[in-house]
């Protein structure tokens, strides 16, 4: 039912103690059940391998024996939430660093692709977005094109731009950063037209009666302006960047960085090896953005009043 | 080099044609008369970039490899018309629609289901959100080992990533009708669904079709990626992936011409399609 008024709880509870009931339990609960469904899915996926390779198929054994086969099996259909947990922890404390095996040392090498594409394609969005915003011809001709190639799949283009530099001698970090950055650089452009362009009227034209350069009205008025749209778009930026430097390392038979370990995985049938991978580009691609905003709270820090 | 790029004429020539193409495109970017001004200007500036791709790339004898001329480019689609059409079919008609439908319609119906349970709103929003994060398309090989190498593989990667941005913005697009118009439902004492059908779901419009787009372009992206992973030997990303190995690329650059069509068109659909059933919306209004 839609209430007329908001009830406001009589006894609000002090702070922390609310944060938890409302937000932190819910979180809880829904993780909670994911891990259950997930448990589910591995003794409901694995049941029909475990009757035929570890358990007798003729009968003989109880469902007892059916749960402990399904939940350890070797190349499991469905991985059970432990065994990824084991091969998680086991591949960063039981190689070092720099060891193939070693998953840190795949981010490492993914990470890196991926920040060094960041940085280049928000240093273009931003000076091209600068541009466009100061030239119509640019605004008109430039600005449809790459507000279309948002409806685009421009990840498509990723082996060819590994042909390219492939062929021009590049390899390595290179072309993966390279199509890191071409993703990351149309979100940007587009939010950072939207953000210079935000001022009001009445303000660009008191930088006006201020006789202020154009440099000045972008440095003191525009820039500071755009800031609130810009950092959406690095956190849209920064997951597809990579996003492309995961695919990057598909078709090059690399042998290092999380693309390449999923691909190993599904090669050689190592389910709970991809599994592990899985979760650890999940963990760097929340940490990433994790970065993204901690930087953006930093950056806006003097703005909470407004 | 070959005769043209020699000859003395070849270099001013260009020299002329690029100071044309800079003072037409400069014209008609300041023309402000109607709506579609800005559309040519973009237009205009798209021939001149295809016209000095092909002259620059034939003249210069830049290898094939690196980057074909667009009439190469032309032809070899004509060529391969069959086989592209056959991908095509393979992976936007098969893949791609149907991943994009399930996903975006499981993401809707989850969203109206959980619609008068806040605590799993609260519990689901923060987890559907931080899934953008996360390269989801990874799954791809171990979808590949569940439904096989066919099309229903590549399907449901595009459910699993076309599922939580619908589900955010049906959400969020639910809590979009004003205060003023749900209290004139409660004075008419309409019922939850008759208020659901009647108010919200129509407020809910603009954002559903905003993910809707968004999820178009996600499951092109995640239909041609997943058949990076592995694939029969039909589909875009087969074709791109392969075709990129063989290094014939005037092929590879058609399958791609092929996706981004795709891409506008289905986006311009969507747009359509939106003003028809928003028609009434401020957002659609304005533009």
């Amino acid at each position: 039912m839609v209430t007329m008024t908001k009830a406001v709880a009589p006894h609000l509870a002090s702070g922390w103690l609310l944060i938890l009931r409302r937000d932190v339990v819910p979180v809880a609960v829904v993780l909670l059940a994911v891990l259950a469904l997930w448990y589910g899915m591995a003794y409901w996926l694995n049941s029909p391998g475990a009757i035929e390779r570890v358990l007798d198929p003729q009968g003989g054994w109880t469902w007892r024996d059916l749960l402990r086969a399904t939940m350890g099996m070797e190349r499991p259909v469905m991985p059970a939430p432990h065994q990824v947990a084991l091969d998680f922890y086991g591949s960063l404390t039981q190689w070092p660093i720099n060891s193939p095996r070693n998953l840190l040392f795949h981010v490492a090498v993914t990470g890196k692709a991926t920040l060094l594409g960041f940085v280049m394609g928000t240093a273009l969005g931003l000076v091209l977005s600068v541009l466009i915003v100061h030239s119509r011809t640019l605004d008109r001709a430039l600005l449809p094109w790459i507000v279309a190639s948002q409806s685009v799949p421009v990840l498509a283009i990723a082996p060819i731009v590994l042909v390219i530099l492939g062929s021009l001698g590049f390899s390595g970090v290179a072309p993966k950063a390279t199509i890191a950055m071409y993703l990351c650089f149309f979100p940007v452009t587009v939010a950072m037209v939207q953000g210079l362009r935000s001022p009001q009227k009445m303000e660009a034209e008191m930088m006006h009666t201020y006789a202020a350069s154009r440099w000045q009205t972008l440095w003191m008025l525009r820039l500071p302006a755009a800031l609130p749209f810009l950092f959406p778009a690095l956190r849209v930026g920064i997951a597809a960047g990579l996003v492309g430097a995961m695919v990057a390392e598909l078709p090059t038979g690399a042998v290092a960085g999380l693309g390449a370990r999923l691909l190993t995985g599904s090669y050689y049938g190592q389910t709970v090896q991809i599994w592990s991978a899985l979760v650890m580009s999940a963990l760097l691609g929340l940490t990433l953005i994790a970065g993204v905003s901690l930087v953006e709270r930093a950056a806006l820090r003097h703005r909470r009043g407004l | 080099m070959n005769s043209l790029a020699a000859s003395a004429l070849f270099w001013p020539g260009m020299a002329l044609l690029a100071v044309l193409a800079v003072v037409s495109v400069r014209r008609v970017a300041a023309i402000d008369a109607s709506r579609w001004a800005g559309t040519a200007t973009a237009a205009l500036f798209g021939v001149w970039v295809v016209v000095f791709w092909e002259v620059l790339v034939r003249t210069l004898e830049v290898p094939r490899v690196l980057l074909p001329a667009p009439s190469l480019i032309l032809s070899a689609m004509l060529e391969h018309a069959v086989t592209l059409w056959g991908d095509f079919v393979q992976t936007v008609g098969k893949a791609v629609f149907v991943g994009w439908l399930l996903g975006s319609g499981l993401g809707f119906a989850v969203a109206v289901a959980i619609d008068r349970m806040p605590f799993l709103q609260r519990g689901l929003l923060p987890v559907a959100s931080l899934t953008s994060a996360i390269p989801l398309v990874g799954v791809a090989p171990i979808m590949v080992m569940w439904f096989g190498f066919e099309w229903p593989s590549k399907a449901a990667v595009v459910v699993l990533m076309t599922f939580f941005p619908m589900l955010v913005s049906t959400l969020a697009g639910l809590q979009a009708a004003g205060k003023l118009e749900r209290e004139l439902m409660h004075s008419y004492a309409a019922s939850y669904p008759r208020t659901l059908l009647a108010l919200r779901l129509p407020a809910a419009l603009p954002f559903i079709f905003g993910a809707l787009k968004v999820n178009a372009t996600l499951a092109l992206i995640g239909g041609i990626v997943a058949e990076f992973f592995g694939s029969p030997t039909v589909g875009l990303g087969f074709r791109i992936s392969t075709e990129a190995a063989r290094m014939n690329m005037p092929l590879v650059w058609g399958a791609i011409v092929v996706a981004a069509v795709t891409g506008s068109l289905a986006y311009a659909l969507l747009v359509a399609f939106e003003r028809r059933a928003a028609f009434w919306h401020p957002s659609v209004r304005q533009g």
